[in-house]
């Protein structure tokens, strides 16, 4: 599903990763870990497109296409998701606007038919309800004035709508209150099924007792310096990130 | 329910006469340039009664003795008035025999909006027996207005047939002597709309008109006259498109609306003229007076205006709140890319009691244009608990556009409450990105934020226009980004 080789990213004249390697075959879920400023986001972004960060060396490759070749939407249509750590607020566009015009943008990609007004709204409170997004909530502003859980719960009804290939969730955790966590994980968890992929980005373990991932990767400085079980998350649980912490930006 | 009426000015024929291709239906167009006798000429192709021409000829007298205004933030190189043409008959036969033979970039910008193919054959001009269909449907919502008294017709028509309502009420809001361009179209005025809702009366579907500029070379005077007597309602759109052409074409209508005890006028334009190409070349100027009269106790009028086109936009839909407890409202969505410039706002005047205003303004600048918003808001000494509230919010793409606001507040009542908010912001790439990630390209991205940011005035719009006018935001703004 994902190829990441040798890859080393800098932002303006500073080199945040460092030569990364890393494979996600479908269905797996990893998880990434770290101390803050060790390149966990920048690496979310690189993989999503965002302008700003120049790759220097290394290449990846999604379901054997160069994605760094690729657009920022040719990748989201191509099945690249990332739910933010900070998402973004669109003053006076209702989330249920949002939401149907990203996934009609999405399946005119895919040269399907684009939904109706009626079929959306089905489709949408279908996936809305396990999350409990009321329709009071769609018709908010996306993201404007939504309390923290609101607006993961809002990042991971996205994810659930547009069904991608391979979901990026950076430290969709944060700002949670265990039941929001609870109820998260659990959306996220639905999602998981033998085509997908997914890359959990989080500090600390507590995300990992919900999402149980297969391979557990410890960034830091810029670097994947231990790959293993997701009994290493419980393990850095008790040592923290003070052994590998030394060279952390 | 819609009624509309669609008025088209066609004048290839003058086009061929230029370029020496025909002759012989000469007498169907006014010389080139502007003299007592062109005015005299429109009036007799008119059929107009004496006074008529009368009014007109003053207009004419005094405007010769004006000045054009310069105070607008806008540049555009002196327009030499006699070398345009004012008049000349609508006629359909140069017009395109079938979509085949339209500029497919003007089919492309139709087909986006989801106008009805019937509809874009009418936008484009074309001749063609389908059109009858509608022809008909028009005659049908006539017959429905006629019912509960509504008269909307040409303005032409009007003077022929409602001479008395003619006169009472044309030039009683903008008079003759307004400002030059108005003057200018009280002179030369050839199209138009007369609405007259009677007392009591809740007119029973919004009306609407269609203007369009065909042909080159041609200014457009279109006046528009809205009555609603008293207790009476309205609600009327005006569409505007112009295909594209290299040279620049004026534009100078006036509307007056007069709203009488209780009533209430709801004025809605969609305007998408021509606005320019890639290196501002060609476009319509479009210099326009539209004031509305709260003459009565408790009337209330309210503009809505989604401005997407034209080179030149100056443009001040305005509200006099004569009668006590009277209100105004302004609601205004102005873009501006390319080489557009834009200056337009509102002016309240408040003489009467207890009246109050309301002005929402969003100018969404792009390109390197550039977007003022100009607005007055007046208190006469003698108007007591005035109230208005004044929200300009400007969005600029890109760095090469500027957005200006200048608000000007008179008050001689010291009571009035007047506030105004202004805010100023950019479409930020972290929302581009976050839009894309989602699927979206860059510039349906930009749509959907843009119209997140007019969402407040997009939803004064009625519903058959604010679909309209909502990819009409989108298609605007094309190649404003990246
Ligand atoms: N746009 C940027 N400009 C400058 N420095 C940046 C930028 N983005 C990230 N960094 C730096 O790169 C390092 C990694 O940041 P980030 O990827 O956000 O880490 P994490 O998500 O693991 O906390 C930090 O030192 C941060 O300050
Ligand atoms: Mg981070």
């Amino acid at each position: 599903m994902l190829e990441v080789k040798n890859l080393h990213v800098t932002v303006g004249d500073k080199e945040i990763l460092r030569g990364i390697d890393l494979k996600i075959d479908a269905g797996e879920v990893h998880a990434i870990m770290g101390p803050n400023g060790s390149g966990k986001s920048t690496l979310s972004y690189i993989l999503s497109g965002r302008d700003g960060y120049e790759v220097t060396e290394g290449s990846i490759t999604f379901k054997g296409q160069d994605l760094l070749a690729m657009s920022i939407d040719e990748r989201a249509n191509a099945g690249v998701f990332l739910a933010f750590q900070y998402p973004i607020e669109i003053p006076g566009v209702t989330t249920m606007n949002f939401l149907k015009t990203a996934l009609n943008a999405q399946r005119k990609a895919r040269g399907e038919e684009e939904l109706d007004a009626v079929r959306f709204l089905k489709l949408v409170r279908s996936k809305a309800k396990p999350l409990n997004i009321s329709d009071d909530m769609l018709k908010r502003a996306l993201n404007v004035g939504f309390s923290g859980g609101e607006k993961k719960r809002a990042e991971t009804l996205q994810m659930s709508l547009l069904e991608p290939q391979l979901a990026i969730l950076d430290e969709t955790d944060s700002g949670l209150d265990i039941d929001a966590l609870k109820v998260v994980a659990d959306g996220v968890n639905a999602l998981r099924s033998p085509e997908r992929s997914m890359i959990v980005i989080t500090h600390y373990q507590r995300l990992l007792d919900y999402i149980v991932p297969d391979v557990v990767h410890v960034l830091s400085g810029g670097r994947i310096v231990k790959t293993g079980g997701k009994e290493l998350a419980q393990e850095l649980e008790q040592t923290g990130y003070a052994e590998f912490g030394a060279d952390a930006a | 329910m819609v009624a509309i009426r669609e008025t088209v000015q066609t004048v290839g024929e003058v086009e061929k006469y230029k370029y020496g291709f025909s002759t012989d239906i000469e007498s169907d167009k006014a010389p080139l340039g502007l003299t007592e006798d062109t005015v005299r000429f429109i009036s007799a192709k008119k059929n107009e009664p004496e006074w008529m021409l009368e009014w007109r000829l003053e207009a004419y007298r005094r405007w010769l003795t004006m000045e054009e205004p310069t105070w607008a933030k806008v540049e555009y190189p002196k327009i030499d008035f006699q070398d345009a043409y004012y008049y000349a008959a609508p006629k359909q036969t140069v017009a395109p025999k079938s979509l085949d033979e339209i500029d497919p970039k003007l089919l492309e910008t139709y087909k986006k909006l989801g106008i009805p193919l019937i509809e874009q054959q009418m936008l484009a001009g074309i001749a063609v027996d389908a059109v009858f269909d509608s022809v008909s449907v028009v005659t049908t919502f006539k017959e429905k207005l006629k019912e509960v008294g509504v008269i909307f017709c040409p303005l032409s028509e009007a003077v022929r047939d409602h001479p008395d309502l003619v006169r009472k009420y044309l030039g009683s809001v903008v008079p003759t002597s307004d400002n030059f361009y108005a003057t200018l179209n009280a002179a030369v005025f050839s199209e138009g709309s007369f609405v007259y809702i009677p007392e009591g009366v809740r007119c029973p579907m919004e009306l609407s008109t269609y203007f369009r500029i065909n042909e080159r070379q041609t200014g457009q005077f279109e006046r528009t006259l809205i009555i609603a007597d008293k207790g009476s309602y309205v609600s009327y759109l005006e569409g505007c498109t112009a295909p594209q052409r290299d040279e620049n074409q004026l534009h100078a209508a006036v509307v007056e609306l007069v709203a009488h005890d209780d009533a209430e006028i709801k004025y809605s334009t969609v305007q998408n003229w021509y606005p320019g190409d890639e290196d501002g070349k060609g476009g319509i100027y479009n210099f326009v007076t539209k004031r509305g009269d709260c003459r009565g106790v408790n009337s209330k009028i309210s503009w809505t205006q989604v401005e997407t086109g034209s080179a030149i936009t100056w443009k001040y839909p305005s509200c006099i709140l004569r009668g006590d407890n009277s209100r105004g409202e302004f609601y205004s969505i102005a873009i501006s890319n390319g080489h557009q410039q834009v200056d337009s706002g509102t002016k309240m005047i408040h003489l009467g009691k207890n009246t109050s205003s309301r002005i929402i303004s969003k100018g969404i600048s792009a390109g390197k244009s550039s977007n003022t918003y100009r607005g007055l808001v007046g208190v006469h000494r003698k108007a007591e608990n005035v109230r208005n509230f004044t929200q300009c919010d400007s969005l600029l793409i890109g760095s090469h556009c500027s957005a200006h606001t200048v608000p000007y507040i008179e008050s001689k009542n010291p009571g009035a409450i007047l506030e105004h908010e202004a805010t100023t912001s950019k479409i930020s790439d972290e929302q581009l990105f976050y839009c894309r990630q989602r699927g979206m390209d860059e510039e349906e991205a930009v749509a959907l934020i843009v119209n997140g940011f007019c969402r407040d005035v997009l939803q004064q719009l009625p519903m058959e226009f604010a679909v309209e006018a909502q990819k009409l935001v989108g298609i605007s703004l094309e190649g404003s980004v990246g």
